[in-house]
Protein backbone atom coordinates (compact mmCIF):
# COMPACT_ATOMS: atom_id res chain seq x y z
CA UNK A 1 0.00 0.00 0.00
CA UNK A 2 1.22 3.41 -0.82
CA UNK A 3 2.28 5.97 1.61
CA UNK A 4 -0.42 8.60 2.18
CA UNK A 5 1.98 11.48 0.70
CA UNK A 6 2.49 8.77 -2.38
CA UNK A 7 -1.33 9.10 -2.97
CA UNK A 8 -1.66 12.69 -2.90
CA UNK A 9 1.27 13.64 -4.63
CA UNK A 10 -0.18 11.18 -7.58
CA UNK A 11 -3.43 13.21 -7.27
CA UNK A 12 -1.16 16.62 -7.32
CA UNK A 13 0.17 15.01 -10.87
CA UNK A 14 -2.79 14.23 -12.50
CA UNK A 15 -5.04 17.29 -11.59
CA UNK A 16 -2.50 19.89 -12.09
CA UNK A 17 -0.35 18.02 -14.84
CA UNK A 18 2.61 18.51 -12.91
CA UNK A 19 5.67 15.62 -13.81
CA UNK A 20 4.97 13.08 -10.95
CA UNK A 21 9.02 13.03 -10.18
CA UNK A 22 9.43 16.77 -9.62
CA UNK A 23 6.97 16.35 -6.46
CA UNK A 24 8.42 15.66 -3.05
CA UNK A 25 7.58 15.78 0.76
CA UNK A 26 9.26 19.13 1.10
CA UNK A 27 7.69 21.03 -2.05
CA UNK A 28 5.24 23.34 -1.06
CA UNK A 29 1.88 23.60 -2.55
CA UNK A 30 1.46 27.08 -3.81
CA UNK A 31 5.10 28.17 -3.10
CA UNK A 32 7.37 25.60 -4.96
CA UNK A 33 4.53 23.67 -7.25
CA UNK A 34 2.73 26.54 -8.12
CA UNK A 35 -0.85 25.29 -7.34
CA UNK A 36 -3.52 28.46 -7.38
CA UNK A 37 -6.81 28.37 -5.65
CA UNK A 38 -9.11 26.48 -8.52
CA UNK A 39 -6.94 23.64 -8.79
CA UNK A 40 -6.57 23.15 -5.13
CA UNK A 41 -10.38 22.57 -4.98
CA UNK A 42 -10.27 19.73 -7.53
CA UNK A 43 -7.19 18.44 -5.81
CA UNK A 44 -9.14 18.63 -2.48
CA UNK A 45 -12.30 17.07 -3.89
CA UNK A 46 -10.01 14.12 -4.85
CA UNK A 47 -8.17 13.59 -1.74
CA UNK A 48 -11.44 13.84 0.23
CA UNK A 49 -12.70 11.10 -1.93
CA UNK A 50 -9.79 9.16 -2.27
CA UNK A 51 -9.40 9.00 1.79
CA UNK A 52 -12.86 9.31 2.61
CA UNK A 53 -12.60 12.74 4.97
CA UNK A 54 -13.59 16.32 4.46
CA UNK A 55 -10.61 18.42 5.03
CA UNK A 56 -10.95 21.53 6.95
CA UNK A 57 -9.88 23.69 4.02
CA UNK A 58 -11.46 26.60 5.60
CA UNK A 59 -10.46 26.21 9.06
CA UNK A 60 -6.92 26.08 8.03
CA UNK A 61 -7.41 29.08 5.90
CA UNK A 62 -8.52 30.95 8.48
CA UNK A 63 -5.83 29.98 10.95
CA UNK A 64 -2.92 30.84 8.72
CA UNK A 65 -5.15 34.55 8.08
CA UNK A 66 -5.00 34.79 11.57
CA UNK A 67 -1.42 34.05 12.06
CA UNK A 68 -2.46 30.83 13.97
CA UNK A 69 -0.54 28.69 11.82
CA UNK A 70 1.90 28.72 8.78
CA UNK A 71 1.18 27.51 5.40
CA UNK A 72 3.88 25.17 5.36
CA UNK A 73 2.15 23.23 8.66
CA UNK A 74 -0.89 22.73 5.64
CA UNK A 75 0.74 22.81 1.88
CA UNK A 76 4.26 21.49 2.64
CA UNK A 77 3.05 18.06 1.23
CA UNK A 78 4.65 15.93 4.30
CA UNK A 79 2.74 18.40 6.65
CA UNK A 80 -0.65 17.68 4.42
CA UNK A 81 -0.02 14.39 4.14
CA UNK A 82 0.32 14.25 8.25
CA UNK A 83 -2.60 16.03 9.01
CA UNK A 84 -4.54 13.51 6.41
CA UNK A 85 -3.10 10.84 8.26
CA UNK A 86 -4.74 13.02 11.36
CA UNK A 87 -8.10 13.16 9.86
CA UNK A 88 -8.38 9.59 9.26
CA UNK A 89 -7.31 8.37 12.06
CA UNK A 90 -9.69 11.07 13.80
CA UNK A 91 -13.07 9.61 11.65
CA UNK A 92 -11.79 5.69 12.14
CA UNK A 93 -11.62 6.68 15.77
CA UNK A 94 -15.10 8.08 15.90
CA UNK A 95 -18.44 6.44 17.23
CA UNK A 96 -19.77 3.90 14.47
CA UNK A 97 -17.02 4.25 12.22
CA UNK B 1 -36.16 30.19 -19.89
CA UNK B 2 -35.58 33.97 -19.53
CA UNK B 3 -32.33 33.85 -22.18
CA UNK B 4 -31.68 37.83 -22.04
CA UNK B 5 -31.55 37.41 -18.25
CA UNK B 6 -29.58 34.20 -17.98
CA UNK B 7 -32.56 32.96 -15.97
CA UNK B 8 -32.39 29.72 -17.45
CA UNK B 9 -34.65 27.82 -14.51
CA UNK B 10 -38.18 27.72 -15.02
CA UNK B 11 -40.04 25.95 -12.44
CA UNK B 12 -38.52 23.57 -9.49
CA UNK B 13 -40.18 19.95 -9.24
CA UNK B 14 -38.58 18.37 -6.67
CA UNK B 15 -36.33 19.10 -4.45
CA UNK B 16 -35.09 16.08 -1.84
CA UNK B 17 -32.83 17.63 0.44
CA UNK B 18 -32.39 13.89 2.51
CA UNK B 19 -31.22 12.68 -1.14
CA UNK B 20 -29.32 15.39 -2.01
CA UNK B 21 -30.93 16.11 -4.95
CA UNK B 22 -33.46 18.74 -7.47
CA UNK B 23 -35.28 18.36 -10.06
CA UNK B 24 -36.28 21.39 -12.54
CA UNK B 25 -37.96 22.23 -15.55
CA UNK B 26 -36.56 24.45 -17.98
CA UNK B 27 -38.53 25.62 -21.17
CA UNK B 28 -36.40 26.40 -24.44
CA UNK B 29 -37.82 29.61 -25.73
CA UNK B 30 -39.53 28.84 -29.27
CA UNK B 31 -37.84 31.86 -30.85
CA UNK B 32 -34.54 33.77 -29.88
CA UNK B 33 -32.44 35.78 -31.60
CA UNK B 34 -29.90 33.47 -30.02
CA UNK B 35 -31.19 31.27 -33.09
CA UNK B 36 -30.87 33.04 -35.91
CA UNK B 37 -27.19 32.39 -35.45
CA UNK B 38 -27.00 29.14 -33.79
CA UNK B 39 -27.69 28.03 -36.26
CA UNK B 40 -29.19 29.40 -39.53
CA UNK B 41 -31.46 26.61 -41.07
CA UNK B 42 -31.05 24.41 -37.78
CA UNK B 43 -31.70 26.13 -34.65
CA UNK B 44 -29.90 24.66 -31.85
CA UNK B 45 -29.26 25.01 -28.10
CA UNK B 46 -26.66 26.27 -27.57
CA UNK B 47 -24.57 23.90 -25.63
CA UNK B 48 -22.78 26.67 -22.84
CA UNK B 49 -26.60 27.26 -22.22
CA UNK B 50 -27.28 23.75 -21.42
CA UNK B 51 -24.24 23.55 -19.11
CA UNK B 52 -25.44 26.93 -17.43
CA UNK B 53 -28.68 24.90 -17.35
CA UNK B 54 -27.48 22.36 -15.06
CA UNK B 55 -25.03 24.72 -13.08
CA UNK B 56 -28.22 26.79 -12.05
CA UNK B 57 -30.40 23.70 -11.27
CA UNK B 58 -27.15 22.35 -9.11
CA UNK B 59 -27.10 25.74 -7.47
CA UNK B 60 -30.61 25.78 -6.27
CA UNK B 61 -29.91 22.39 -5.15
CA UNK B 62 -26.85 23.64 -3.01
CA UNK B 63 -28.70 26.97 -2.21
CA UNK B 64 -31.30 24.53 -0.24
CA UNK B 65 -28.85 22.50 1.13
CA UNK B 66 -27.19 25.39 2.78
CA UNK B 67 -30.59 27.01 3.69
CA UNK B 68 -29.30 30.13 1.94
CA UNK B 69 -27.02 30.89 3.77
CA UNK B 70 -24.28 30.57 1.86
CA UNK B 71 -24.08 31.33 -2.22
CA UNK B 72 -22.59 28.85 -4.71
CA UNK B 73 -20.70 30.20 -7.72
CA UNK B 74 -19.20 28.25 -10.93
CA UNK B 75 -16.03 27.02 -10.48
CA UNK B 76 -15.05 23.56 -12.25
CA UNK B 77 -16.69 22.01 -15.18
CA UNK B 78 -15.98 18.63 -16.00
CA UNK B 79 -16.60 15.82 -18.30
CA UNK B 80 -19.47 18.14 -19.97
CA UNK B 81 -21.06 16.19 -22.73
CA UNK B 82 -24.29 17.43 -24.89
CA UNK B 83 -25.45 14.06 -26.37
CA UNK B 84 -28.20 15.47 -28.62
CA UNK B 85 -29.42 18.38 -30.07
CA UNK B 86 -31.85 20.40 -28.33
CA UNK B 87 -34.51 22.55 -30.34
CA UNK B 88 -36.64 25.70 -29.70
CA UNK B 89 -39.29 25.19 -27.60
CA UNK B 90 -38.30 22.10 -26.00
CA UNK B 91 -39.30 21.48 -22.51
CA UNK B 92 -35.98 19.85 -20.39
CA UNK B 93 -36.34 18.46 -17.12
CA UNK B 94 -32.61 18.42 -15.12
CA UNK B 95 -31.91 16.44 -12.58
CA UNK B 96 -28.69 17.32 -10.37
CA UNK B 97 -27.74 15.26 -7.50
CA UNK B 98 -24.49 16.27 -5.22
CA UNK B 99 -21.39 14.22 -5.15
CA UNK B 100 -19.48 15.89 -2.20
CA UNK B 101 -19.69 18.87 0.01
CA UNK B 102 -16.06 19.51 0.77
CA UNK B 103 -15.30 22.44 3.19
CA UNK B 104 -16.08 25.44 0.94
CA UNK B 105 -16.53 23.74 -2.11
CA UNK B 106 -19.26 21.27 -3.10
CA UNK B 107 -19.47 18.98 -6.65
CA UNK B 108 -22.57 18.19 -8.09
CA UNK B 109 -23.73 16.06 -11.15
CA UNK B 110 -26.24 16.88 -13.23
CA UNK B 111 -28.39 15.41 -16.16
CA UNK B 112 -30.49 17.40 -18.44
CA UNK B 113 -33.83 15.46 -20.33
CA UNK B 114 -35.94 16.36 -23.32
CA UNK B 115 -38.54 13.66 -22.14
CA UNK B 116 -36.83 9.90 -21.68
CA UNK B 117 -34.07 11.03 -23.93
CA UNK B 118 -30.29 12.43 -22.62
CA UNK B 119 -29.17 15.66 -23.53
CA UNK B 120 -26.36 16.50 -21.84
CA UNK B 121 -24.68 15.98 -18.67
CA UNK B 122 -21.49 17.16 -16.44
CA UNK B 123 -20.25 16.94 -12.85
CA UNK B 124 -19.92 20.66 -11.88
CA UNK B 125 -17.88 22.45 -8.66
CA UNK B 126 -18.90 25.39 -6.64
CA UNK B 127 -17.01 27.84 -4.49
CA UNK B 128 -19.65 28.28 -1.58
CA UNK B 129 -19.02 31.73 0.29
CA UNK B 130 -21.25 34.42 1.79
CA UNK B 131 -23.02 36.27 -0.18
CA UNK B 132 -21.30 39.18 -1.63
CA UNK B 133 -23.99 41.81 -1.22
CA UNK B 134 -27.09 41.60 1.15
CA UNK B 135 -29.02 42.93 -2.32
CA UNK B 136 -28.26 39.50 -3.85
CA UNK B 137 -28.90 37.44 -0.82
CA UNK B 138 -32.79 39.66 -1.60
CA UNK B 139 -32.49 38.75 -5.07
CA UNK B 140 -32.39 35.21 -4.79
CA UNK B 141 -35.31 35.05 -2.76
CA UNK B 142 -37.28 36.89 -4.89
CA UNK B 143 -35.90 34.12 -7.52
CA UNK B 144 -36.59 31.30 -5.03
CA UNK B 145 -40.18 32.45 -4.79
CA UNK B 146 -41.07 32.86 -8.67
CA UNK B 147 -39.45 29.43 -9.58
CA UNK B 148 -41.47 27.39 -6.71
CA UNK B 149 -38.60 26.79 -4.48
CA UNK B 150 -39.61 24.61 -1.63
CA UNK B 151 -38.95 27.30 1.74
CA UNK B 152 -40.28 25.05 3.88
CA UNK B 153 -37.71 22.08 3.08
CA UNK B 154 -35.39 24.22 4.69
CA UNK B 155 -37.02 25.26 7.85
CA UNK B 156 -37.66 21.60 8.80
Amino acid sequence: MSSTFDQIANIIAETCDIPRDTIKPESHAIDDLGIDSLDFLDIAFAIDKAFGIKMPLEKWTQEVNDGKATTEQYFVLQNLADRIDELVAAKNAAPGA
Amino acid sequence: MDLDYFKLIDRIVELNLDEKRITVEAQVPAQHTIFEGHFPGFPTMPGVLLTEAMAQSSGWLLLGLLKFERMPFLAIIKEAKMRGFVSPGTLLTIEAKLEHEGSGFAVTKAKGRAGKELKCSAEITFGLTPFPDPSMRVHMDAMANKIGFPLQAITQ
